[in-house]
């Protein structure tokens, strides 16, 4: 019935949310209607023009006028006056529900959350068991047993509404039982009730309001829905009670539905925006702990970019070795830039005048930091940015097209038949929902237009030649039924499926276990050799590069400031940054596996 | 999934068993007093004691329960005290009535909680911000005063459906659709409101997930790729809003059948309430109670579909 805020760190209820909510538009709007509508009701005794109960034969229906300003109802009562004390009674109603949900609810959800045990399923149990029925049936069947009180109803409802609040303070409590303020609390001998309210009620404090805000809503339409269906107590004006009069008459008096229903609607909404705007406000008082992605890749790049503006040093470039026999050019990025629009209109650049040339069998290592902007060329190359991110400048040339201006439509057919990814954490780029076989299938059925037995047939024969030992079970297995290093073999078989010619692997041994990264970079070799593909290998570690790579491009904020032979930049690094990075990984990478030093010593002599 | 499916199937049963017994008990706990309430303030006590010796008022509630439980298990749910009519027999025969609307509702609100959805998560920008807003009014305004907007709008002020009254399916397709097409839009909109919501959330992160580059990567449209996999894996938090929202139509349409007369389940549950019908109230509450247990047994078994780490643990 009700979604759950989610639970609030702490120390976010400690700052005013009454202050911060006189600045949100709707927060003061909703504020302010509310009050208006409770002060109305509080007060009618002295706002009223009747008395709400006396009825008049002579004014039965009457018009609106200087006599009644809303009009009479059915029994010639004021409707402007009924409108005010029937604000009483349902509010008043309201309020009796949210106070047995919350005190019901809250004091079950600390208890179960804090101490557990039999408690604690006994009560989650229960709350299933109160949601498994529709409230309206309930309150209905009740109303059978114990007759018309408004009261009575409105508290059977608190109890109905009391899982909206256990199932959250059970949940915050749960996370912060085991926090270490707590535990310190408790080894500091400060009795559980203490502990309790000190710090545990501050941590629920904030979200039980945002939901009280919403249960005090429902419970008003409930409760006018209870009563419009003429089930309530006729002693007592409510607005329910009015719409039912209204919806009688509403062929001779079409108005005397209107002031009701359009009290109810306006307070409905109000609570709901009112709880809206305090997680709202929630919300952006904890920004600034949880940094975006995108907001800490823009501050890098702001940082990469005043940096590199200080240097405005070219990239070193250094020349080909003569007796390599160059294959033809694959791929050429000229000038690239990328940026992200922010949202005050603004664009961050993140990668800045970057060169790039891959030949056809080549293995291009793409080096540098966290943040360098290497994986941000890698996404443009293949035009698959995150949302918000753009190509701002510059041309990728791919065999005569400019990718960079290739619509989408032309691009997809670009992806996965040409140019090819392989991703750096194998489990989350598998569709947990799809088989293994499937997810290798569907694109090759739709890149090559082959049949499905024919796909089958392929990508149990890709399956093994990546070195999965039994490719049937693998086919028919699910992601989360294979190991990491598994489902790495599948994402590069996936990745060669359509004869690509250019590759890009990000980073496709971070993740994995060390002596599963050997063999998989045995595997990459295998498949660069037998295709003939060339290959852009994103990496930070020059122990791969070394291991891999026949040309390197070194980059740092967002630019290039090496790039060469493999060869010639392990033995001749000119840019500062390049031979810190060959620096550490020296020591870095030594212990890590034993080919790796002997290569790289291989190489470096 | 044999085991899956059993295992949630007697989990439904036990469910239902134990809702009829507490709702049983509670219900006829009265004992007197519903005899009292049934025959006036002014009777005597000998009265009150004959009409409750009448409807077996007087025997022990165990004695009472068990004998209904009996008779529950091979479809006999007694007699209603007022007009003598089987419960079973009235509560079926409206059964279908209600259910048209909930489950028309639900239909309506799957389908275009998608749609919207989709729209909102991928176009994100002003329209994403204008479909939560209405998202949120459309929460947050009670049904039945959608209900009540629409029948003065469309049936009174525009004429363009009938005010009140039902044609079964049985009779015309086209009656029964002029009959339902009011109350269904008034029921789905709150549940849209609350599905949008909820399937929008579900679906931008589901899109941030790096299996979509991947997917992309290989070759696969952008639209192919948000149908086929990110809408299933998206699918399942918006089962189970669906599931929650079914119950609340269930509720929701007790009074949209009296705003617009339909003979539905809510119309005989609000006639007994009154009366204090307490037979036909059970009769009500076992069947609403089953169809509950049936509907989550159906989206325990979608959500299985959709996502095979339930299935397979």
């Amino acid at each position: 019935m009700i979604e759950s805020p989610p639970p609030m760190p702490a120390g976010a209820a400690k700052v005013s949310l009454f202050r911060r909510l006189l600045t949100h538009p709707t927060g003061v709007v909703s504020m302010v209607l509310l009050v208006l509508v409770a002060l109305a009701s509080v007060l009618a005794p002295l706002l009223a023009t009747h008395d709400p109960n006396t009825a008049s034969v002579q004014q039965v229906l009457a018009k609106a006028g200087s006599e009644h300003i809303l009009g009479a109802d059915s029994a010639g009562r004021d409707v402007f006056s009924r409108l005010l004390f029937a604000g009483q009674f349902s509010l008043a109603g309201a309020l009796v529900a949210l106070a047995v949900a919350l005190i019901l609810g809250v004091t079950a959800g600390l208890a179960a959350g804090y101490y557990g045990g039999w408690f604690d399923s006994v009560s989650s149990w229960l709350t299933g068991l109160m949601m498994a029925l529709p409230g309206m049936v309930v309150l209905l069947a009740a109303r059978a047993v114990v007759g018309p009180s408004m009261w009575l109803s409105m508290m059977i409802f608190g109890v109905l509404l009391s899982p909206a609040f256990f199932r959250l303070v059970y949940a915050s409590v749960t996370a912060v039982r085991n926090e270490l303020y707590v535990d310190a609390a408790r080894v500091s001998g400060l009795s559980d009730v203490r502990i309790i309210g000190r710090h545990i009620l501050t941590v629920v404090r904030a979200p039980v309001i945002i939901q009280s805000a919403m249960v005090l809503g429902i419970a008003i339409a409930i409760q006018a829905g209870l009563e419009f269906l003429g089930l309530g107590d006729r002693n007592i004006p409510t607005w329910g009670s009015m719409l039912n009069d209204g919806f009688i008459n509403i062929f001779k008096s079409p108005t005397l539905v209107l002031w009701p229903a359009l009290i109810i609607g306006l307070v409905c909404i109000a609570l709901t925006l009112l709880a809206n705007a305090m997680r709202d406000e929630l919300e952006r008082s904890r920004g600034p702990v949880k940094k975006s992605h995108k907001a800490a890749a823009a501050e890098a790049a702001a940082d990469a970019e005043g940096a590199a503006e200080k240097r405005g040093a070219a990239a070193v470039v250094h020349a080909d070795e003569p007796n390599e026999d160059a294959g033809e050019i694959l791929l050429e990025v000229t000038d690239l830039g990328v940026g992200y629009d922010q949202p005050d209109g603004s664009t961050t650049h993140v990668v800045n005048h970057v060169n790039l040339t891959v030949r056809r069998g080549e293995v291009h290592g793409l080096v540098g930091e966290s943040g360098s902007g290497k994986t941000q060329t890698a996404f443009s190359i293949l035009r698959l940015l995150p949302q918000g991110g753009r190509i701002t400048g510059g041309s990728i040339f791919f065999e005569g097209q400019d990718l960079a201006q290739l619509s989408e439509k032309e691009m997809t057919k670009v992806r996965g038949k040409r140019i090819a990814y392989i991703p750096q954490e194998p489990m989350s780029n598998l569709d947990s929902a799809f088989t293994i076989g499937s997810q290798l299938m569907e694109p090759m059925r739709v890149c090559l237009g082959i049949s499905k037995a024919e796909a089958r047939k392929r990508a149990l024969s890709l399956l093994a030649k990546v070195g999965i030992p039994n490719p049937e079970r693998t086919f028919d297995a699910y992601p989360h039924q294979i190991s990491g290093g598994m489902a790495q073999r599948v994402l590069i078989a996936g990745a060669v499926s359509c004869e690509p010619d250019l590759l890009i692997a990000d980073e496709p041994t971070t993740a994995l276990d060390v002596t599963v990264q050997a063999e998989v970079l045995n595997l990459l070799r295998e498949l660069q050799d037998e295709l003939n593909m060339g290959v852009i290998l994103v990496t930070h570690n020059f122990g791969v590069v070394a291991d891999l790579c026949d040309r390197v491009t070194v980059m740092q904020t967002g630019r290039v400031v090496e790039t060469g032979p493999v060869r010639s930049i392990f033995n001749h690094a000119q840019h500062p940054y390049t031979r810190q990075l060959l620096g550490a990984i020296l020591e870095d990478t030594a212990p890590r596996g034993q080919y790796t030093l002997k290569e790289l010593k291989g190489v470096a002599s | 999934m044999y085991q899956f499916v059993l295992r949630r199937l007697l989990s439904g049963v036990l469910l239902l068993f134990v809702i009829t017994t507490v709702a049983y008990l509670l219900l006829y706990a009265g004992g007197g007093d519903i005899a009292r309430r049934i025959v006036g303030p002014t009777a005597s006590d000998a009265q009150v004691a004959l009409k409750a010796s009448q409807l077996g008022l007087d025997r022990p509630l165990v004695v009472q329960y068990w004998d209904w439980l009996t008779g529950a298990l091979t479809g006999d749910l007694g007699r209603s005290w007022f007009n003598g009519q089987l419960v079973s027999a009235g509560v079926s025969s409206r059964l279908s009535v209600t259910l048209s609307l909930v489950l028309g509702a639900t239909i309506i609100a799957a389908v275009v909680s998608v749609v919207v959805a989709v729209w909102a998560a991928v176009r994100r920008g002003w329209v994403d911000r204008v479909v939560q807003f209405v998202g949120v009014l459309g929460f947050a305004i009670p049904g039945f005063l959608i209900a009540l907007g629409l029948v003065s709008l469309f049936a009174l002020n525009l004429k363009w459906f009938k005010a009140t009254g039902y044609v079964p399916i049985t009779t015309s397709f086209g009656g029964w659709a002029a009959t339902v097409t009011l109350p269904i839009v008034a029921l789905s909109i709150g549940c849209i409101a609350a599905v949008v919501q909820q399937i929008r959330g579900s679906l931008i992160d589901a899109l941030r997930q790096d299996y979509v580059r991947t997917l992309r990567a290989r070759g696969l449209s952008f639209n192919r790729v948000v149908y086929k996999h990110v809408l299933r894996n998206a699918g399942g938090p918006a089962l189970a809003v669906l599931a929650v929202q079914f119950i609340g139509l269930l509720g929701g349409a007790v009074i949209v059948e009296q705003i617009f007369a339909l003979p539905g389940l809510g119309q005989i549950t609000v006639a007994a309430t009154g009366q204090g019908d307490i037979p036909v109230v059970m009769g009500v509450v076992v069947a609403t109670a089953a169809i509950v247990v049936i509907v989550n047994l159906v989206i325990d078994l979608a959500q299985g579909w959709l996502n095979p780490k339930v299935r397979l643990s």
